[in-house]
């Protein structure tokens, strides 16, 4: 027997596929979205019927290319619309269609539509909503939800989002491999992109966002398999789900967030964590290490670790080194800078951050690592400084909040200290 | 007789389920193996993770690592039972009590073993 339910989730499963084919037929992105809408719709009405049909996705364009053909026919009024048991009944033309949706073509179609969604004019914003929408499927009101925007500004973004994109060269051509290897990597980023929006924010926030991660990582496994012998894909993916993994245990129960040295590492997703390590240790026969490789290996190296104390520590430090060699920036060599601390102690840690203070100067976690470096070395009247000037960086009540705490923790630690403070 | 109950589903369907629907899935999953266990039917039972963390090694003289699974199918290999039961039927009849449970399209390839070796790690 087969679920009510199923229906819908093969014709969510089957989207990206489907609309990408419709956009090679019709080259246009409204009209490849209208004409995958009237096949679901269709779907909806003949699977649970006559059951589902041996290959959704093929079942789909057919219906919809058929379905968008019959419009255009309809408003020019010459052919009369062909009865609908022949487009339930596809038979000998579904065979034909999977046949040739089995030759790369499909491959390209897919990286195509990726690819228009990460269109170097869009802002990044821009690029992850017309992913959501159009290659997700996810519903205008599901977005602004997402995005605490109203449905209408939202509306409004998406249409002049895809008049942005219509408005450009989309490349229809077949790319040369530089182009495709290129544009996967455009495509990666902007995944990423999507994956961020869903997990940046508080609980609250983050628990609107969750179906964004979900969606990402939707995403990237769709890409892999599209591409399945390129390294930094397997590291893309293995990223988010081990990122992802933590999710269950990100906030304490007032939705303040609980830093990943504090969390309870029992409610951390470990199916996810094992499907990430076997992805890593996939891509690392290749020897060809990319940035989302590392960062992926450094949060294996957290995830398989049972606490920090049992962190190897060592192995994170080299791997940020290798990130910084990759992609030079101040916010990595931050990062370094938590390893170093736990390897050489707080002191090296703020030798090696010394020389960023002005290019981070109004970023809130350079000055939360100076703070916390700080009161480690026991120097309190610092610690007090850099906390202070992280709080005037913070963008959000739950930052100040936890820099608050760092600060009531101070006092306690250095009651001494206070006075002094006051004093001066 | 010993068989194994290949599952045969939609990657992209499977994973496209909620983390709610797939822990439902599975806790009706289970309570058939429970009913298979208390028959003394039930053997080893995997679940696999997708194939994109699969590797294939073609055989040959000169044996190669592929990425990926070993076809690219409309349907993948997802996981497998294995029951032993007196007749065909018997494992037939276990193999539709869990189709129902799974309330998925798909297929299940019911398949005589040749060898069965449990597991020998432990004595």
């Amino acid at each position: 027997m087969i679920d009510p339910d199923w229906t819908g989730t093969a014709i969510a499963a089957a989207r990206p596929q489907a609309v990408a084919a419709l956009l090679r037929y019709f080259r246009s992105l409204d009209l490849a979205e209208d004409a995958f809408q009237d096949a679901a719709l269709r779907a909806l009405k003949t699977w649970p019927v006559k059951g589902p049909p041996r290959d959704p996705t093929a079942w789909l364009i057919m219906v919809g290319r058929n379905a968008a053909l019959d419009h255009v026919r309809r408003r020019s009024k010459q052919t009369e619309l062909p009865p609908e048991e022949t487009l339930s009944d596809l038979g000998d033309a579904e065979a034909d269609i999977a046949e040739r949706l089995d030759d790369s073509d499909y491959r390209d179609d897919v990286l195509r539509l990726l690819f228009i969604c990460s269109h170097p004019d869009l802002p990044p914003v821009h690029q992850v909503t017309l992913a959501l929408r159009i290659v997700c499927g996810l519903t205008v009101p599901q977005i602004a939800r997402a995005f605490f925007t109203g449905e209408k500004a939202m509306e409004q973004r998406i249409t002049r989002a895809k008049a942005r994109v219509a408005e450009s060269d989309v490349p229809y051509g077949v790319p040369s491999p530089a182009e495709r290897a290129d544009r996967v990597y455009a495509v990666a980023t902007m995944i990423y992109l999507v994956f961020n929006e869903g997990y940046t924010g508080n609980a609250k926030e983050t628990e609107a966002r969750a179906p964004l991660c979900d969606e990402a990582i939707r995403l990237a496994r769709l890409l892999m398999r599209l591409f399945p012998a390129e390294p930094e894909l397997m590291g893309l993916t293995a990223l988010l789900l081990i990122q992802h993994s933590r999710a269950a245990a990100r906030f304490d129960d007032n939705g303040e967030a609980i830093l990943m040295e504090q969390q309870n590492r029992r409610l951390w997703d470990h199916r996810a964590i094992a499907e990430g390590i076997a992805l890593i240790d996939k891509a690392l026969r290749h020897r060809q290490p990319g940035p989302f490789q590392v960062q992926a290996a450094i949060s294996a190296l957290h995830a398989r670790a049972s606490g920090v104390e049992e962190t190897d520590w060592v192995q994170i430090e080299r791997l940020y080194r290798t990130l910084e060699q990759m992609q030079p920036s101040p916010v990595i060599t931050l990062n370094r800078a938590v390893a170093v601390a736990r390897i050489d102690g707080p002191q090296a840690a703020l030798d090696l951050i010394a020389p960023l203070a002005e290019a981070l100067d109004g970023y809130y976690y350079y000055h939360g690592a100076v703070g916390v470096f700080s009161r480690q070395k026991g120097d309190a009247v610092a610690a007090r400084e850099a906390f202070t000037r992280a709080i005037a960086c913070s963008k959000t009540l739950s930052e100040a909040t936890h820099i608050r705490r760092q600060l009531d923790q101070l006092e306690a630690e250095f009651p001494a200290d206070k006075k002094i403070a006051r004093d001066v | 007789m010993h068989y194994a109950i290949l599952c045969y589903d939609s990657e992209e369907v499977i994973s496209a389920w909620s983390k709610d629907k797939d822990a439902q899935v599975m806790h009706d999953l289970g309570a058939v193996q429970e009913r298979l266990v208390a028959e003394k039917k039930m053997g080893p039972v995997a679940r696999l993770m997708p194939t994109t963390a699969a590797v294939s090694l073609r055989k040959g003289r000169d044996t190669l690592v592929l990425d990926g699974p070993f076809a690219e199918t409309k349907e993948q290999l997802l996981g497998f039972y294995t029951v032993e039961c007196d007749t065909l039927d018997e494992a037939i009849e276990a193999a539709k009590d869990l189709a129902a449970a799974s309330g998925s399209a798909g297929c299940f390839e019911i398949r005589p073993m040749m060898i069965f070796i449990p597991d020998r790690r432990t004595p």
